[in-house]
């Protein structure tokens, strides 16, 4: 098909566990959601296809107003632009749906910002592959990780964890994170219902009443490249109230269709 | 009758006859005419019918009787607003799936007509005679 797009480059994955065959073997999307950002957004593409030269890398360009479509055009992204401002959520499930319908196998977010680097992904997708998991999501607090952070905002992410700890379950060390790498079950879970306004923590959740596997693996933390974060220290405490709520309200809604394999004592 | 039973009465008929023109001119859906419409014919019959509302007063421990006419509007206005919510939620999660789905269809119409196009310039130079069926 005329319409299938890679990035065709050499492939070197030969300091990753993973046999590197495994690796090319899967279609692998990239997806980073992108709110001007055009400040860093370039070097993160380029990222991207250094360390995953196998993976398609697509920006989804959430109505912004500076150059991030441009940009990541030039640094050899495929931009899907909304229209309109979206927030994050929908942005990333609009690469979701794109994902799910073009049928890849495993598709990774990653911020535009930089905050994550982009040579943890492979690590994340085979940890993927080999444990059989449906959702690894890259934690920047579990041992191992490093993450500098003011104290409210530490704290505030304590509570959450704790909250989503106890309802999962299961040890949820950063709920906050953005950097998810999913298999096709997963997608197709996201692909039809993703939320929308606090989408890393709620998606735990969304994970957990679905019987999907998740599984954190510490991953080292960039700080921003540029930009500013979109919850800045003094809006944590409001941050952490309104996913509280947004939390509880989830609990009150039937749970999604999907599998029911793990913990459902 | 007293001057607060004629003024309740006009104003539930003026509440009704603008429901029925609005419907009549397609610039209210009658989905959502119809809580409209109730709320028109039930002020209109605790104002014509003292007895009931005196009677619906005093269950609910109101003094003045013509206060529960409030109390009921109230009551409808609540339950309007509530239809109003859930319509707006739809509505958005309606538009927002549009433009997700209007982006991507975009995104896939551009690399059609640039494969188009690419197609087509290498097709000018070597074979002008491949005839499609």
């Amino acid at each position: 098909m005329g319409l299938w797009f890679r990035q065709e480059q050499s492939h070197d994955n030969s300091t990753v566990r993973t046999p590197s065959h495994m690796l090319d073997r899967i279609r692998l999307l990239v997806v980073i959601p992108a709110h001007n950002e055009g400040e860093s957004l370039g070097s993160v593409v380029a990222q991207v296809r250094t360390h995953v030269p196998s993976a398609a890398i697509l920006v989804i360009d959430d109505g912004s107003i500076d150059n991030t479509d441009t940009v990541a055009r030039e640094a050899g992204a495929f931009v899907i632009s909304l229209p309109q401002n979206l927030g994050i959520g929908a942005a990333t499930q609009t690469g979701y749906i794109f994902a799910h319908e073009m049928g890849y196998d495993v598709v990774a977010r990653v911020d535009a910002d930089g905050q994550h680097d982009p040579v943890e992904i492979t690590r994340l997708v085979s940890t993927l592959l080999e444990e059989g998991a449906d959702v690894v999501v890259g934690s920047r607090f579990v041992e191992g990780g490093e993450y500098a952070t003011s104290f409210v905002r530490r704290l505030g992410i304590w509570v959450l964890a704790t909250l989503i700890s106890l309802i999962t379950d299961q040890k949820v060390t950063d709920p906050t994170s953005g950097f998810q790498v999913i298999d096709r079950e997963a997608l197709a879970l996201y692909a039809n219902q993703y939320p929308h306004d606090y989408p890393e923590p709620e998606s735990r959740v969304l994970l957990h009443r679905a019987g999907l596997k998740v599984k954190e693996v510490p991953v080292s933390s960039n700080p921003r490249l540029g930009g500013r974060s979109s919850i800045g220290a003094l809006d944590s405490t409001y941050y952490m109230v309104r996913v509280t709520i947004a939390l509880l309200v989830d609990l009150l809604r039937a749970a999604p269709q999907g599998r029911k394999r793990h913990g459902e004592g | 009758m007293a001057r607060v039973e004629i003024i309740a009465l006009l104003g539930s008929l003026g509440l009704l006859a603008l429901v029925v023109e609005l419907v009549r001119r397609r610039k209210l859906g009658e989905a959502y005419s119809l809580l409209w419409l109730l709320t028109g014919v039930i002020l209109l019959i605790l104002s014509l019918w003292r007895e009931l509302l005196d009677f619906l007063a005093s269950l609910v421990g109101i003094f003045y009787p013509p206060t529960a006419l409030f109390v009921v509007g109230f009551g409808f206005v609540l339950l309007i607003l509530l239809q109003f919510s859930v319509a707006v939620s739809r509505l958005s999660d309606e538009n927002r799936s549009l433009i997700q789905r209007l982006a991507i269809l975009d995104w896939r119409l551009r690399q059609l007509e640039k494969a188009l196009s690419e197609e087509v310039e290498a097709g000018s130079d070597s074979d002008d005679t491949d005839a499609d069926k």
